[in-house]
């Protein structure tokens, strides 16, 4: 029998079989944001254990409220930010180098195949688009990460998701995950990692493979994972440059984090790209999944771009493109916030931050905040929003608030006509 | 080892998120402690009202997927610093669940028949649970009716629940 991608990467970073399925991994990477890591080391210093592992396979960032913006966020921000310093963990990225965690470390390159990721963080997911093995943890497996650079898992099944065809035009990666979330429903992957296989994944950007798995928790999986490829080798190349001599070479290197022909799936899902539709959830669950068609006319209050899942470069083009010339609805106000200060940056140079602006966009620095409701866009109770972001839980972006989760096109679209409704890029 | 006893408080729900036990606004704070005002506060559950439901409450039961969303430890701490040390459901949210082990808590599986029976014969009245690690069994007790119901539970959880967490078993071994 053959051997899944994830199978391979615990196979090669088991350090210890404590009892039954669990093994335990040396890790890779240990990324480290200012909610979950506080507590973290405030407990190594209190058990005098202020240690850390490796402080060069550590990473830090400030994300998810920047600046901060009450006395008790700017102590979390203190403590990440004195730790870091003290145990010379250079990688660290306070306010105004700071970006969403999810997008910042993979745009400086600290993912590769084959890797083992941990990090205070359900989205960690993400960073599997790279053929990693990342997963969420909390504090407690993040405290033992910092310090001994293990951690446990019990070895998850695979359900294979293969993608067929093409996706059509106006159709994107957000959808497509919605649509698979739907079908799986919210605990439908629970302990499992969701592979995403197929000619869709073949041909889409490391962007998009980002979304694909920065949702597979919405599932319940562990980790998403994409194979690594020539897509993945390009994204990657500033930083692999100096390690192979062509970019063929490092595709050949790593095409062994690849699953087996004739690995086992506890379940495969075969999906036909082309039927795939403009999609957004509706209720307080992400598998609460329809057609923006069946939604059209949802009244929103708020239109949110940005987050772990939808704030990066090309995200924002596409809503650049809906927005060109256009004004949002006067019952609307909308938030932009690019992921990363890169991203912010190049969306200024190619003239797409004056086009948020024109069309009546606030246009926030790189932070989660909206996301969760802790700053930079909390909804008032009844309100709606039409949000690029993850999760649609009661109260998520706010107390008494209801989110509706959308492609960074339809949420465009929807903030020029006041309700939800599918962009004028879906040719359906 | 932690208190696994005692009253029970039923959640008849499934899929109850983090952001429901412990919501973002309160990520802020630095100390588990400061947490302890805060738990289920915002769960979404006709006639439920955290204020007048959780205290006085050791153990809680519920449906499927208990804990789902985001990775926050504040979940089990919430629960931990208001006394309530073990969850059974019919399932759990991996990352839920492995805070619960590595904190020391404990996050009992039940087949979904059984918790349907459970909520049945007790989900409407005050209802008493004791936890027999050695034996793997629950006993429910409201006065009226008492049943036993066996778990399962991983040796490495076990392992985990005696040696009060994962941090201090990993200190042991890594």
């Amino acid at each position: 029998m053959g051997k899944t991608i994830t199978q391979k990467i615990f196979d090669a970073h088991e350090v210890d079989r404590p009892a039954g399925s669990v093994r335990v991994l040396s890790l890779d990477r240990v990324f480290c944001h200012e909610i979950t890591t506080p507590i973290a080391i405030n407990d190594l210093c209190a058990t005098n254990r202020d240690r850390v592992f490796d402080c060069s396979k550590i990473k830090a960032v400030i994300d998810h409220v920047s600046p901060a913006k009450d006395s008790k966020t700017a102590e979390q921000g203190k403590t990440l930010r004195d730790w870091a310093r003290r145990h010379d963990i250079k990688d660290f990225f306070d306010v105004g180098a700071n970006g969403v965690c999810h997008a910042i470390f993979p745009e400086k390159g600290f993912v590769r195949p084959g890797f083992t990721v941990i990090m205070g963080d359900s989205h960690t997911c993400t960073h599997g688009a790279f053929g990693a093995f990342a997963a969420g943890i909390g504090t407690t497996d993040l405290e033992v990460g910092i310090l001994k650079g293990v951690c446990a898992f019990k070895e998850p099944e695979t359900i294979k998701v293969e993608v067929t065809g093409a996706l059509r035009e106006g159709v994107y990666p957000k959808d497509l995950i919605l649509t698979i979330i739907r079908e799986l429903t919210v605990n439908g992957a629970t302990n499992q990692v969701l592979e995403f296989t197929g000619s869709v994944i073949d041909n889409m950007d490391m962007e998009g493979r980002m979304t694909l798995c920065n949702m597979a928790i919405e599932a319940g999986a562990t980790c998403g994972v994409c194979y690594p490829d020539a897509v993945t080798v390009d994204y990657l190349w500033p930083f692999i440059q100096s390690e192979f001599a062509t970019k063929e070479a490092a595709v050949e290197a790593y095409s062994k984090w690849r699953s087996d022909a004739d690995a086992e799936y506890s379940k495969v899902l075969t999906i036909d790209g082309n039927t795939v539709e403009p999609v957004a959830t509706f209720n307080y669950k992400p598998d609460c999944v329809k057609t923006v068609r069946e939604l059209a006319g949802t009244k929103v209050d708020q239109v949110y771009i940005g987050s772990c899942t939808n704030g990066r470069l090309s995200d924002l083009r596409v809503a650049a493109q809906i927005l060109k010339g256009k004004k949002i609805a006067p019952t609307v106000r909308a938030i932009v916030s690019p992921a990363t200060p890169d991203i912010f940056k190049q969306a200024l140079a190619e003239g797409i931050i004056q086009i948020f602006m024109d069309a009546g966009f606030c246009v926030t620095n790189p932070t989660c905040g909206a996301c969760l409701g802790m700053s930079n866009g909390v909804l008032a109770s009844g309100e709606i929003c039409a949000s690029t972001t993850n999760r649609n839980f009661a109260g998520r972006m706010g107390k008494g608030g209801m989110v509706h989760l959308m492609s960074p096109a339809t949420a465009a679209a929807t903030a020029v006509a006041g309700t939800i409704v599918n962009s004028e890029l879906f040719k359906g | 080892m932690k208190n696994f006893n005692g009253k029970v408080l039923f959640l008849d729900r499934s899929d109850i998120n983090t952001d429901e036990i412990i919501p973002a606004k309160y990520l802020n704070e630095s100390t588990k402690a400061a947490l302890k005002p805060y738990c289920l506060e915002d769960l979404l559950l006709d006639g439920f009202d955290p204020k007048r439901d959780v205290p006085g409450h050791q153990a809680v039961i519920t449906r499927a997927n208990f804990g789902c969303g985001s990775s926050r430890e504040h979940a089990p701490w919430v629960l931990g610093e208001n006394d309530i040390n073990v969850v059974v459901a019919e399932n759990f949210a991996r990352i839920f669940r492995q805070n619960m082990f590595n904190c020391g808590m404990l996050a009992i599986e039940l087949p979904a028949d059984t918790i349907a029976e459970i909520f049945d014969l007790f989900g409407s009245g005050e209802t008493t649970l004791e936890t027999d690690l050695e034996k793997h069994t629950l006993t429910l007790d409201n006065g009226k009716i008492v049943r036993n119901y066996k778990f399962n539970i991983d040796p490495f959880d076990a392992e985990l629940v005696k040696a009060g967490g994962w941090v201090a078993y990993a200190d042991s071994r890594y």
